[in-house]
């Protein structure tokens, strides 16, 4: 049994292992095809005559044209194996470094508006599936249909308009306040600069959860044990409970895992509108200065935490549901 | 007043949906000279009658800018959501007819799609297109079809187990064009539904690659570029240069999402329960 | 006998639907429905699929969906079953006992579910569950670990443990081999001859016959012809040209068919829903028919001249 499950556990880990380098593939061949070509672009930044010698050379080696894709690539790879992700040619340091900084500031944005978004949509979606049509259905359903229609970007923009500039009561961006020394920033100060982009994550995330949640509810009180719960003589709050709850909690806490792709996603829009020193505002940053190795990093590192999210999903929802034992067996 | 029901209420609301979108289309269309007019003797106006949106910092007429914008981001948003659906189709159909390489290819693809965030995907599809125009354009043609892709497949292999199909197969005609000829017919209300369902999603991810930079150039009166200008002035207190192209643009993507409902319910009432 | 424990009179069921996009319509599954039930008693409600029993049960469990609209009249020990009421007595008094397994939380353990949720049942599981020969361990399985065989009586303990007055069971054979079907059927007549009474909902008039006491059958969602299970040895004490059908297609009786099927629901005519297939059919089948009393039940049928039955 135990040596079963991890087998089966290996399995998604290696499926997991096996896209990440699809993608890495993939996401290479996208930036060598691109007609800009990333020294040149930078040329006039002297981010080129800040490197050492070799360091340009290895550029050219990796970006230049003058090798086969599949040589360059394998150089890369390498390197990236060894640890190495290269050096940004924004910012003249090693990618490594970059990306692990703004990893740091992004995994508390991200984590608390996961955990908010997750929490608050998987309620209101309990609420909205509990009697389709009515009153709190009408109002999630409006409200998840409103944010679907509109850009995560905006919605920060209009929080930074009311919260920041009217109101004053929170700072209207960056990570920490400016001109203070990095062992003075308090926690204090690092919170009220999250809570705005943390708010726009959450208001934008609760809608896919809320809206998954709400139509699994519904299949749940549609289904035929409630309705023998119901002529059991169960009240409709110890079906919702007991029944509700306990079916809905699986499929949702899955989705969720599922759903860190557009998290980040969303994170990249607002964390532009904050200037705030995420992942996400990196790879804008590096986009837009053709910081190709930064934009490789970076792609690769959240293509890596998406799958992980997945996998944790697939093996979460293969250990815990009951019914998933049989079918692991017969797969 | 007639009693209606909710059913009726939905598609005469996506019926009033659909003029409004092209009004918009059309008169914004026709605005686009205007929309670029600059005159700095009204500049930075705070809404009035004249200029209901106001006048931004060269003095350009917001409302007139904004309408011109959605007519852009409309129009972008046709054509790629229709060329991400063709994509779809061939995709899908090639999943379910061309045997199991295909298919695991084809699902190889989505999840590797699925791996990269869609906005960061699309920077990196812009970045290899050399960005601008055609970045946009390429990029979201080719990030938007893996659901409806996933929904042909699922359709086709349903409709592969009816007997004329297999009538079909047996008379000698090539799988791929057998599946063409008969099942385009029976997929049309899907790929339909599914392609205006498309619409609001290319709309939004247009409007926000744009607003970081990669879409349309800055020169467009483009709905990404209007707001994307109006960050620098949210600060400074010109509010109305984010607040009401924002809304508009909210009000026409819920005016497709309210088309995509009326037209789910007209061609596939099956999957538009309550 | 008794008096009546459960007495359903010109019950009707229908329901509001959406067809073809946009288009409302009300289509009525259940009509003149007629059946009673003494203490002790084990009736059987007889009828092909389609023919709306499953919503008789429903009904009067009170959990029918929302877009249903119900009307006549359903009496509980002789009074009128209100909302209130069957919300105080269902599951407790009165029990409902399901067709499959798809009625069981896919995610509970099956011992929580015969306790219901209530604490200190842990005894009483035990013993209704050991009392169809299912032992401790199985109050630790997951519904879809159980046979066909032990979830019939996983659900039949479900019942037995509230010590319900009435039963109400919603085709509890098929999937069933012949040999198991009996046993359940058994289970259902030992709880009868305890003192409940118990109504049988099943489209297998054969094994009805041989456990239950009495016999309504169904056709179109409506009672056309009621009679003990004496009546049911010979065709000459059967009226409804119907149930006659029905004795023809025994077996050991022929097992002759008459041509055509039942009405689809929405093209069920005016007055008998039988005037498609009979062959003697006349002009008054097509309007209303009252149920008239015989001597051994009732009957809903112009060839039958007795008087009107309450």
């Amino acid at each position: 049994m135990a040596a079963e499950r991890g087998i089966w556990i290996g399995k998604q880990l290696f499926r997991m292992m096996v896209l990440l380098g699809a993608v890495t593939v993939a996401v290479f061949a996208l930036l060598s095809v691109s007609p800009i070509d990333p020294l040149t672009a930078n040329v006039g930044q002297t981010a080129l005559g800040s490197m050492s010698p070799e360091q340009v050379e290895k550029l050219r080696e990796y970006w230049g044209t003058d090798q086969p894709a599949l040589s360059r690539f394998l150089a890369w790879a390498g390197d990236f194996i060894r640890g190495d992700m290269g050096t940004s040619l924004l910012y003249r340091r090693p990618v490594k470094e970059i990306i692990w900084e703004r990893f740091l500031n992004s995994v508390w944005l991200m984590g608390s508006a996961w955990v908010l978004s997750g929490v608050i949509g998987f309620g209101l979606g309990i609420l909205a599936g509990r009697k389709q049509g009515g009153v709190a259905d009408r109002l999630v359903t409006g409200y998840c249909m409103l944010i679907a229609s509109t850009p995560a970007f905006w919605i920060a923009m209009i929080l930074l308009l009311i919260f920041a500039v009217h109101l004053q009561w929170l700072p209207i961006g960056l990570a920490v306040p400016i001109g203070v020394a990095a062992e003075q920033v308090t926690a204090a100060d690092r919170i009220s600069h999250m809570v705005l982009p943390a708010a726009a994550l959450s208001l934008t995330g609760i809608s896919n959860i809320a809206m998954h949640t709400r139509q699994k509810m519904a299949e749940v009180m549609e289904s035929d044990y409630v309705l023998f719960a119901r002529a059991r003589g169960e009240t409709e709050r110890s079906i919702i409970w007991r029944h509700g709850i306990r079916n809905v909690a699986l499929p949702a806490l899955t989705l969720q895992f599922a759903s860190i792709s557009e998290i980040f996603g969303g994170s990249v829009l607002v964390e532009q509108v904050f200037s705030y020193p995420g992942l996400g505002q990196t790879a804008v940053t590096a986009g837009l200065g053709s910081d190709v190795p930064l934009l490789m990093g970076v792609t690769v590192i959240t293509a890596a935490i998406v799958f992980g999210g997945n996998a944790v999903a697939n093996i979460l929802y293969g250990l815990v549901d009951p019914r998933m034992k049989n079918r692991r067996k017969k797969s | 007043m007639i009693h209606r029901n909710r059913r009726e209420m939905m598609v005469l609301l996506a019926a009033v949906s659909l003029i409004l979108l092209a009004a918009v289309t059309i008169a914004g269309a026709n605005v686009y000279g205007d929309a670029m007019v600059t005159d700095f003797s009204r500049k930075n106006l705070p809404p009035c009658l004249e200029y209901p949106f106001g006048t931004d910092f060269m003095g350009r007429d917001m409302f007139v800018r904004t309408i011109a914008g959605l007519s852009v981001s409309i129009r972008l948003g046709l054509v790629t959501a229709a060329f991400s659906a063709v994509i779809a189709f061939f995709m899908g159909m090639a999943a379910a007819v061309l045997g199991k390489t295909a298919d695991g290819l084809v699902s190889g693809l989505i999840d590797l799609m699925m791996g990269i965030p869609h906005i960061l995907l699309l920077i990196l599809i812009s970045f290899a297109c050399g960005k601008g125009f055609w970045g946009v354009v390429i990029g979201i043609s080719m990030t938007h079809w893996t659901s409806l892709a996933r929904l042909i497949r699922g359709e086709v292999l349903q409709l592969r187990e009816s007997n004329y199909m297999k009538i079909a197969a047996r008379l000698g005609h090539g799988k791929l064009r057998t599946a063409m000829v008969h099942m385009t017919p029976h997929l049309l209300p899907q790929f339909i539904t599914g392609l205006v369902l498309l619409f609001p999603h290319a709309i939004l991810h247009e409007a926000s690659i744009t607003f970081l930079g990669f879409g349309l150039s800055p020169e467009e009166p483009a709905i990404g570029v209007i707001l994307s200008e109006s960050m620098k002035y949210l600060v400074t207190g010109e509010w109305w240069l984010a607040v009401f192209p924002g809304v508009l643009l909210v009000g026409v993507v819920l005016l497709f999402h309210i088309l995509g409902q009326g037209v789910l319910l007209i061609l596939d009432p099956e999957r538009a329960h309550e | 006998m008794g008096e009546y424990l459960l007495e359903v009179k010109g019950l009707s069921v229908s329901f509001c639907q959406y067809e073809k996009g946009w288009k409302r319509s009300r289509i009525q599954v259940i009509r003149e429905l007629t059946v009673s039930v003494r203490t002790g008693e084990m009736v059987a409600v007889v009828g092909a699929s389609g023919s709306g029993k499953s919503l008789l049960a429903h009904g009067i469990m009170g959990v029918l969906p929302y877009n249903a609209s119900v009307s006549g009249e359903i009496r509980y020990q002789g009074e009128i079953l209100t909302e209130k009421k069957i919300r105080q007595l269902r599951g407790k008094e009165i029990v409902l006992v399901p067709q499959s397994v798809s009625y069981l939380d896919p995610l509970m353990k099956v011992g929580k579910q015969v306790e219901n949720g209530k604490k200190g049942r842990t005894g009483q599981c035990r013993e209704a569950l050991g009392r169809y020969g299912l032992g401790p361990e199985t109050e630790q399985l997951y519904p879809f670990q159980l046979s066909g065989g032990m979830t019939r009586r996983v659900l039949i303990s479900t019942a037995v443990i509230e010590k319900p007055k009435l039963v109400i069971a919603d085709e509890p054979t098929p999937g069933l081999h012949l040999e198991a079907a009996r046993r359940v059927l058994g289970h259902f007549r030992e709880m009868a001859d305890e003192g409940a009474g118990v109504l049988l909902i099943t489209h297998d008039l054969e094994l009805a016959l041989q456990t239950a006491d009495r016999v309504v059958v169904l056709y179109g969602g409506m009672t056309v012809e009621e009679a003990d299970r004496e009546a049911f040895q010979q065709e000459e004490t059967l009226f409804h040209p119907y149930s006659r059908a029905l004795y023809r297609a025994m077996p050991e009786h022929g097992f002759s068919f008459v041509p055509g099927s039942q009405p689809y629901v929405k093209e069920m005519p005016e007055g008998c829903p039988y005037q498609t297939r009979c062959r003697e059919v006349k002009e008054s089948c097509r309007k209303f028919v009252p149920l008239r009393k015989t001597e051994r039940g009732s009957v809903r049928c112009v060839l039958w001249g007795g008087e009107e039955s309450r």
